[in-house]
């Protein structure tokens, strides 16, 4: 090998397939990386989605009433132990609609108004402040603040969903006049012109006079609708307030898009919301009762409570059954059993198991737990042993990689020593496949965790308002609960549910953080 | 036998022997043109004889180097180990046997004109088994025959046989005629140095034998009936 | 191997000495007529040797000669691969270990086992030798456990090197300390004989050494078997060789004598890198 051959790849011919292949590695690349941009960009929609969503139902109005704990109405003769006046929904609550009448005198005499005054706060918001003199009887005959969320829609209008509307300054207003039936003239030069600009800006594509707009003028807590308007003065129809507090002001107009008779919300509502905001007796509040409260009908007092003790209980239940079960399962399978058809047959069902529709493995349940042994519908118990079903095939090959990647010099090493079968099989060989096993075991729990079809046939979409004390007891689950959230009608509903997801993916993301962390903890250790 | 799987190690293994082929090729000549010199007087011819001694101890160093080189990296092993460790033992006593050549061409340079061709033919008479010998156990050598270095091995009596005739005869021209003494003595330590290239050609035997059959030749009986 | 300063013949036997162990003086196991199959396949072709008690016997011979597989007849490693069937007669003090009322567990523990690959269990050095001693009772409470541990360890020749950190990890040790560990291991449950299946392989020159000097002291005490790819390594350690090949014993004799003057062409043919 003296004479020196020159190298072939320095050839042109070369040369030009070098620069192909180097083109080729480059393209792939950038395939490889504009599809993972893809999904990513598809994650952070999905998580700006959720996520603005979710904020919105994060934090809720609350509104603050002062009143009187009038014992008559609190703890009435002959209902006055603790337990009778924690179930006082009616005294409580009507301490707090008089305390909004008194607020709003003019809705006292009319019953229209006092409905829809009365719609401020639902009855069951009260129920803490009862639950709470109950504790303390003390309380009773003193004056305390209490809160109570406000209106589902009205909370929703204040934070700008609902309803679509303008806010437009108006010019000085010099002066009102009284009219007829509460009616007022309001008068200054050019205060309503850029008004009246925007109200045609508001009406474009559609013929300005066929458009019903109401328009709200606001000046502090007082609050009127006007019925026309030119240029320099308007006819106002006071809602609530006085008509003083227009005069030498500028007051904020409301341009509201959609007619009253299309809202769930009336304009009078939106008066008395905005009067107390002004009064400061409005405040937006973290939304804990997502978490403390339970399935309500009412959005505002709506929360996940029972449902997520529901899924704890269910997880539990699946996990003592599936873990155990499919370890064992697959410690046998892979370390004892002999290789024959059976042992084959065998382990191919267990894969086709774990491809089997999840709501196959709910009417099993249906048929077998609820119908044939007569376990009680709605439980815990059931869930948990239906999503067992579905999580073992799971556990059970996951178990099996786990431990087929021990690797065999640690099996011969303690038969070389004289351990029994067994000995090698639990003193070594499973310790070693643990973090394997336990990963595989929690994704499984993840994928329950989440799973919705199979309880939905064995009753765990009921309406649960108790948060349930033990797998025996009626519940239902996250996902479950994420269900019927977004089948309710009102529009409310939207951002509870957004929220309810963003728990539950926060439970997925914890057990998913528990494997990244066994992983790193026990993983390669021979 | 078939080639190593390490081609570069047979190559050594071929070159080795060559060598040690190559010295005994050489020392042969020298016995056999000492004696020619001897014979016919030829001192240009006795002079190069001894200036050929050199080549044979270059060609001993190089060949214990290449020994020193295969075991270290070769780790010689079976017959290859053999094959080495006698290549070690007979290139040295190929050197030897070409010191004492070199001495017979020597000693044929300094014989004086009191020497006479009875006692030159009892020379080359003796020089004839020998070189005889040698070219048997090498060609043993060359062929690894074990049966014909067991035949040079057995046969090395007759040397001695030979080297006592031989001596006896001396003895009787020095009695003759006393100014033979100086050339004499001379003659008895060319017939000696003979009779000593003749135990190496034994030795060598021995080393052929256990290259080729890995026992000791040394360790069976050797038919000896007389000694001096 | 330094042998420099005690030139006592117990350790410099390896080429112009005879051999201490005569194999039909003293064997410690003897086998006679041994077959393996796996399936329909002989992977070993009725060989029949014995191995004297305290000396090394080398197993040498191609890949797939049958060398590791005939080792593991020894401690019935093999009835842990399916399909595996050994046939014949392996004596230990006149019992058959092939009997089916021979207890493998219990062989085990008297036929200590090193593998090619250290493989120390994922605990600690402590644990690692424990293990054995406990699981077959070996040990009376703590402060035994203790001493069989030291044993061991100083029979290895580790002790030194981890007294100081015994609960550490035992897969945190070097490949050579590993290795030892595993003998440290074999030798806690206080076999007869220690089965070694290439130890040395998986280690560098220096590490191979080690071990080399530990099974020449070991010697004194088991009878040891030791299949090795590495001919210098068995010229080395072994004061008798055997060569299979294709699941037959070819030539079984003196290591001196296989590796300077063996009886078979086979045999020549393979030590001298003839093979092919």
């Amino acid at each position: 090998m003296t004479d020196k051959a020159r190298s072939p790849i320095t050839s042109a011919a070369a040369a030009k397939h070098l620069k192909r292949r180097r083109a080729a590695d480059g393209r792939f690349r950038y395939y490889g990386l504009t599809a993972i941009l893809t999904a990513l960009g598809a994650l952070a929609v999905l998580a700006v989605s959720i996520g603005s969503q979710a904020l919105s139902a994060a934090t809720y109005n609350v509104v603050r009433y002062d009143i009187t704990l009038d014992p008559a109405v609190v703890a009435p003769e002959g209902k006055s132990r603790p337990a009778d006046i924690s179930r006082n929904v009616e005294g409580f609550y009507s301490l707090i609609r008089d305390n909004l009448l008194d607020t709003f005198p003019e809705a006292q005499e009319d019953r229209v108004l006092r409905r829809e005054l009365s719609d401020f706060v639902t009855r069951l918001a009260v129920l803490p402040t009862a639950r709470l003199v109950a504790k303390n009887p003390e309380l009773i005959g003193s004056q305390i603040t209490v809160t109570a969320p406000l209106n589902d829609d009205l909370d929703l209008y204040l934070k700008g969903g609902g309803v679509r509307e303008r806010k437009i300054r108006t010019g000085l207003i010099a002066s009102v006049q009284a009219g007829a039936e509460g009616t007022y003239a309001l008068q200054g030069a050019g205060a309503f012109d850029k008004l009246i600009a925007g109200l045609t800006v508001a009406g474009e594509g559609r013929a300005t006079d066929a458009v019903q707009m109401d328009v709200l003028l606001t000046s502090g807590a007082s609050t009127g609708r006007l019925t026309s308007i030119t240029p320099g003065a308007a006819t106002m129809e006071l809602l609530t307030g006085k008509a003083e507090d227009f005069t030498n002001d500028r007051p904020t107009a409301r341009i509201i898009l959609s007619p009253e008779s299309e809202r769930t919300i009336s304009d009078r509502q939106i008066a008395w919301t905005l009067a107390l905001k002004d009064m400061g007796r409005i405040k937006r509040e973290p939304r804990w009762t997502l978490l403390t409260n339970s399935d309500s009908t009412y959005p505002e007092l709506a929360g996940g409570l029972s449902a997520i003790v529901g899924s704890l209980l269910t997880m539990l239940v699946t996990a003592l059954v599936a873990m155990p079960i499919g370890v064992l399962a697959a410690v046998y399978l892979e370390e004892f059993a002999p290789r024959n058809r059976v042992t084959e047959f065998i382990e191919v069902n267990i894969n086709n198991l774990a491809a089997v529709p999840s709501i196959v493995f709910g009417l099993l349940g249906a048929a077998l737990y609820i119908n044939f042994l007569g376990m009680p519908r709605s439980a815990p118990l059931v869930g948990g042993l239906v999503l067992a079903l579905m999580t073992f095939p799971v556990v059970i090959i996951a178990s099996r990689a786990a431990l087929k990647a021990v690797p065999p010099s640690v099996r011969s090493g303690a038969l070389a020593v004289g351990a029994s079968q067994m000995q090698t099989v639990f003193h070594h060989v499973v310790p070693l496949a643990a973090p394997g096993i336990l990963t595989g075991a929690i994704l499984g729990m993840a994928r329950a965790l989440g799973e919705t079809a199979p309880l939905l046939l064995i009753g765990m979409v009921a309406f649960v308002g108790d948060v349930p004390k033990s797998p025996m007891d009626e519940s239902t689950v996250m996902p479950v609960l994420i269900f019927s959230w977004s089948n309710n009608a009102e529009r409310s509903w939207e951002p509870l549910t957004a929220a309810m997801i963003v728990i539950l993916l926060a439970f997925l993301l914890l057990m998913n953080g528990l494997v990244v962390f066994l992983r790193r903890k026990y993983e390669r250790r021979w | 036998m078939s080639d190593h799987i390490v081609s570069a190690y047979s190559e050594e293994l071929e070159r080795l022997s060559a060598d040690i082929m190559k010295m005994g090729g050489i020392v042969e000549t020298m016995i056999v043109d000492a004696s020619r010199a001897l014979g016919a007087n030829d001192l240009e011819l006795a002079k190069e004889v001894v200036l050929r001694d050199p080549l044979v101890d270059a060609i001993e160093a190089d060949a214990e180097r290449q020994i020193v080189s295969l075991i270290a990296r070769r780790q010689p092993m079976g017959h290859d180990l053999r094959m080495i460790l006698s290549a070690m033992k007979i290139s040295s006593e190929l050197e030897r046997i070409g010191d004492l050549a070199k001495n017979i061409a020597k000693r044929a340079q300094r014989l004086d004109e009191n020497v006479n061709p009875e006692m030159r033919n009892a020379i080359i008479r003796m020089s004839q088994p020998v070189s005889r010998q040698l070219n048997d156990v090498l060609n043993a050598y060359a062929t690894a025959n074990a049966d014909k270095a067991k035949a040079v091995w057995s046969s090395d009596d007759d040397i001695d046989h030979h080297y006592n005739s031989v001596f006896r005869e001396m003895l009787t021209y020095l009695v003759e005629d006393p100014r033979r003494i100086s050339a004499g003595a001379h003659m008895l330590f060319m017939a000696k140095n003979l009779e000593r290239i003749g135990d190496h050609c034994t030795n060598i035997a021995e080393f052929v034998y256990y290259q080729a059959v890995g026992d000791y030749l040394s360790e069976l009986e050797r038919p000896k009936q007389n000694q001096v | 191997m330094d042998t420099s300063q005690g030139m006592s013949p117990v350790v410099d036997n390896n080429l112009t000495l005879p051999p201490i162990a005569d194999a039909a003086a003293a064997p410690r196991i003897d086998c006679r007529n041994i077959k393996v199959f796996y399936g329909e396949t002989q992977a070993i072709h009725d060989v029949s040797m014995s191995f004297p008690d305290r000396a090394v016997t080398a197993l040498i011979g191609p890949s797939g000669c049958g060398k590791s597989t005939f080792l593991r007849c020894l401690n019935r490693m093999n009835d842990t691969i399916e399909n595996c069937r050994v046939e014949g007669q392996i004596l230990m003090d006149g019992e058959n270990i092939n009997d089916a009322d021979v207890d493998p567990v219990l062989l085990r523990s008297r036929v200590g086992m090193v593998f090619q690959k250290p493989n120390p269990f994922p605990k600690s050095i402590y644990d690692n030798i424990a293990y054995g001693p406990r699981i077959h009772g070996l040990a009376n409470g703590r402060e035994d456990l203790d001493a069989i541990v030291e044993k061991s360890l100083r029979r290895a020749g580790l002790w030194d090197e981890v007294k100081d950190r015994l609960m550490a990890p035992g897969t945190g040790l070097s490949g050579g300390q590993q290795q030892r560990l595993c003998i440290a291991r074999a030798i806690a449950v206080q076999p007869e004989v220690i089965l070694m299946d290439e130890p040395c392989s998986a280690l560098d020159p220096i590490a191979t050494a080690r071990i080399e000097e530990l099974i020449d002291e070991l010697r004194n005490r088991y009878c040891i078997v030791i299949v090795t790819h590495s001919m210098q390594q068995a010229a080395r350690v072994s004061q008798r060789t055997a060569f299979f090949h294709l699941g037959n014993l070819v030539e079984l004799g003196d290591t001196s004598q296989i590796f300077t003057n063996p009886r078979e062409k086979r045999t020549e043919d393979y030590i001298t890198g003839r093979f092919g």
